[in-house]
């Protein structure tokens, strides 16, 4: 991992600043990475500058379309602001602190296999989670513009899923053939 | 010989990683919730449906991405400290790669890489995949009229008035706890 060397001094600044700025983000995401953009977008546009406006946008559009996780993000501002190196300390700070806690949480919890709260949690919170996941499922497709081509290749994607048991990864790349090809 | 037909399966580290990073790889466009239940609960069998719903909602209250958290804790479970870090670094190391390639395009050519049309037809089966998750769990865990509550309260909540997630389980949560709590020895309050 090669930095450039352009003004060490101001280069190990701005990575202590992409560590301040993330690691605290990375805190306050409850409830997912997306709940903190606007906090994202003050202190890095508003406050650093390592980016412009239209750049924020264009960079959250890569990182929604790029597959894993969308707080890769991060990993674009980190790279703007100060190179390779601030990619990764960027990346670093956003999912150390979080980390950290789901360790915690996750040791406190296989602790407690056979507490009775422990299957009160399992048992209740399945129907939300369905709730939940239905939910992010629409907000997706609303924030996405679907239109009425796209609700029907995902209607006929949907059975696909429930009713046979082709592999997703087929039906996945199927759709963006017919993207690629104009039809949605 | 299977004596024991429900013997717990444990990955080792690099089986955690690289089926982390699976997981990544086939979410292009999304739907990266429901590609996890797809490996974890059907594909390996590494958590029953119930213990990986109640995960996925831990790691949705608690800070950080939902994804990397999930990957945190299915590490936990398995390998402590280790497994936590193999099935993190496994989940983000080449979706980081793939994501700064784009970034060096788009910052050197000033222009977002042209795949908006694949991935219209990408995103509409990554909404199915998530409805589809919807449909499969529900069908196991909606069973009488007061989890089909819980579950249509949460869902109007959160799509439909966009309440913060801590106030809409903050609603629905007690009654979940409720209602799922063993009874027997003690009613609970």
């Amino acid at each position: 991992m090669a930095a450039r060397k352009k003004g060490g001094g101001m280069n190990a600044r701005t990575l202590l600043n992409l560590v301040a700025v993330f690691g605290s983000l990375s805190i306050l995401s409850i409830g997912g990475g997306n709940t903190v953009l606007p906090q994202m977008h003050l202190d890095a546009v508003k406050h650093y500058g390592w980016l412009t406006d239209s750049q924020f946008a264009d960079v959250f559009a890569i990182s929604q379309a790029a597959p894993g996780p969308s707080i890769l993000i991060v990993t674009l501002i980190g790279y703007k602001a100060a190179g390779w190196i601030g990619a990764l300390v960027a990346t670093v700070a956003m999912i150390l602190p979080a980390g950290l806690l789901v360790y915690f949480t996750a040791r406190f919890w296989n602790s407690a296999k056979d507490a009775a709260w422990r299957h009160a949690v399992e048992k209740g919170f399945a129907p939300l989670t369905v709730g939940l996941v239905l939910a992010s499922g629409v907000i997706v497709a609303k924030s996405a513009d679907h239109g009425y081509r796209q609700w029907a290749l995902t209607a006929v994607a949907t059975v696909i899923f429930t009713c046979t048991k082709t592999n997703p990864l087929a039906v996945v790349s199927a759709a963006g053939l017919l993207g690629w090809l104009g039809v949605v | 010989m299977s004596d024991a037909p429900a013997a717990p399966v444990i990955p080792g580290l690099l089986e955690l990683a690289l089926t982390f990073n699976k997981i990544a790889i086939a979410s292009f466009g999304g739907g990266l919730s429901a590609w996890s239940r797809e490996v974890v609960v059907v594909e390996r069998k590494w958590m029953s449906e119930e213990e990986f719903l109640s995960a996925l909602t831990i790691c949705r209250i608690l800070p950080g991405a939902n994804q990397v958290n999930l990957a945190v804790f299915v590490g936990v479970k398995f390998h402590g400290v280790l497994g936590a870090i193999a099935a993190c670094v496994g989940l983000t190391f080449v979706p980081v790669l793939i994501v700064l390639a784009m970034g060096w395009f788009y910052f050197t050519y000033r222009e977002v890489p042209a795949m908006k049309s694949v991935l219209r037809g990408m995103t509409a089966a990554a909404v199915a995949m998530t409805l589809a998750m919807a449909i499969k769990t529900g069908r196991k865990c909606l069973r009488g009229p007061i989890p089909v509550a819980l579950f249509v309260a949460m869902f109007a909540l959160s799509a439909l008035l966009r309440l913060h997630l801590a106030v809409s389980l903050a609603i629905c949560g007690p009654i979940a706890l409720w209602w799922a709590w063993p009874r027997g020895k003690k009613e609970a309050a």
